[in-house]
């Protein structure tokens, strides 16, 4: 029973992944994109991977679709002649190929690996305890492969530069995204009022017990983003403007926090990044605490987009 | 009494399972946005409280069943707000409205 709920949960993954490809009208590729999304979460939870599961369903579907769904709302203008172009045969078929290599030389890597495949796991579980926390993803993102998650937030902070660096030369400085204005006491704001408390509390609880169950900074800090999107989007409080120093500090104290504790980490415990011994619980606290308002700062402020509106002298 | 609340999770668990069925009948099958949205909303707040109230007997401790609840109830308030947003943005598009 299961393997047929899971041959069928696969076989609508590809279908899906087909159908977006394939639809001509860009919002309802964008649509089958968060679907698919949503798919693969449920793949993922079948895994027992809960951890990408909340994390592909806060950033894959939920994040990059919304980023989606707002690229093909600024492209609309533009979609009649995209779609009225046609490509020559010669450049198509190149394409196709190129995009079959690439297919194929995954599935061939997927295929070659060595049954058992190589896997640090019961490594990870051999020394979770010098860790001190008891969800091994935790344990791999924050002590074991700390480096990776520290450029991973610095990666996020180029991501929002690169964003903000499209911005007209009038407009540097301003407010980012457009100024939304709603009915203050239609549906949306009503939802702005009541959604937010709940889910500040439920990103607080999904990054807390990240330390010992799935969960932890990114997911929580996904929620966070969207409840100040939708007090935005609502116009109950505007985007502030870039050039505030207090936004710029938040955009990078995170990494700074990881970066310093990575120093003294070198001082105290030997190397960069690593832990003295019996501090690690505290200092993994810490920096997630420290990185959790830098990333809902930098996801929500994607989604909003480049500055647009000038300050007023 | 297990067998009785067997019985229950079986019960409200295909209820639930047959209005998420209608209601995907309905989206495919109504002739208009409003009413497509009536089918959705409606029929998918039912069907997923059905089987909430079908997996209650079987959850380990109070927390996690008030968690079902509390997802439930998010999600009626999500879809209500959505179906309210979508069907405002259908009538604005109406010529003449």
């Amino acid at each position: 029973m299961t393997e047929l709920l899971n041959a069928g949960l696969a076989l609508l993954i590809v279908a899906l992944g087909v159908w977006t490809i394939a639809a001509r009208d860009a919002f309802a590729a964008a649509a089958g994109f968060v679907a698919y999304g949503l798919l693969l979460t449920l793949a993922w939870v079948q895994l027992s991977g809960i951890d990408v599961a909340l994390t592909e369903a806060a950033i894959g579907g939920g994040l990059t679709g919304a980023l989606l769904i707002g690229a093909v709302g600024r492209l609309r203008s533009t979609e009649a002649a995209a779609r009225a172009e046609r490509l020559r045969p010669a450049p198509r078929l190149l394409a196709a190929l190129v995009a079959g290599a690439v297919t194929a030389a995954l599935a061939i890597c997927v295929l070659l690996l060595p049954d058992p495949a190589p896997t640090l796991a019961p490594e990870v579980a051999a020394n979770i305890a010098a860790a001190a926390v008891g969800n091994p993803i935790t344990a791999v993102l924050l002590a074991f492969r700390a480096m990776d998650t520290l450029l991973e937030a610095i990666v996020l902070v180029f991501a929002l530069i690169g964003v903000w660096s499209l911005a007209p030369d009038r407009a540097w400085g301003g407010r980012p995204g457009p100024r939304h204005v709603a009915d203050p006491n239609g549906i949306l704001a009503y939802v702005a009022r009541v959604l937010p408390p709940i889910g500040l509390v439920v990103g607080m609880y999904i990054f807390w017990v990240g330390a010992d169950h799935p969960g932890g900074k990114f997911q929580g800090a996904t929620i966070l983003a969207a409840m100040w999107l939708l007090v935005m989007m609502a116009g109950l409080a505007d985007a502030p403007p870039i050039s505030r120093k207090w936004l710029r500090l938040g955009l990078v104290a995170g990494p700074l926090v990881f970066i310093a504790i990575g120093f003294a980490g070198a001082v105290t415990a030997g190397a960069f990044l690593a832990y003295p011994e019996g501090h690690a619980k505290p200092l993994i606290i810490v920096i997630e605490l420290a990185l959790m308002p830098t990333l809902a700062l930098i996801l929500a402020l994607i989604l909003v987009g480049g500055p647009r509106r000038p300050v007023r002298p | 009494m297990s067998h009785a609340l067997d019985l229950l999770t079986i019960v409200a668990v295909v209820a639930g399972a047959f209005f998420f069925l209608a209601g995907t009948v309905g989206l495919l099958r109504f002739p208009d946005t409003y009413t497509r949205l009536h089918a959705l909303t409606k029929a998918d707040n039912l069907g997923l409280g059905l089987v909430v109230l079908g997996l209650l007997p079987h959850v380990d401790g109070v927390v996690a069943g008030l968690k079902l609840i509390a997802i439930w109830l998010l999600v009626l308030l999500s879809g209500a707000a959505a179906s309210q947003l979508v069907a405002r943005a259908a009538r604005r598009r109406e010529p003449d409205a």
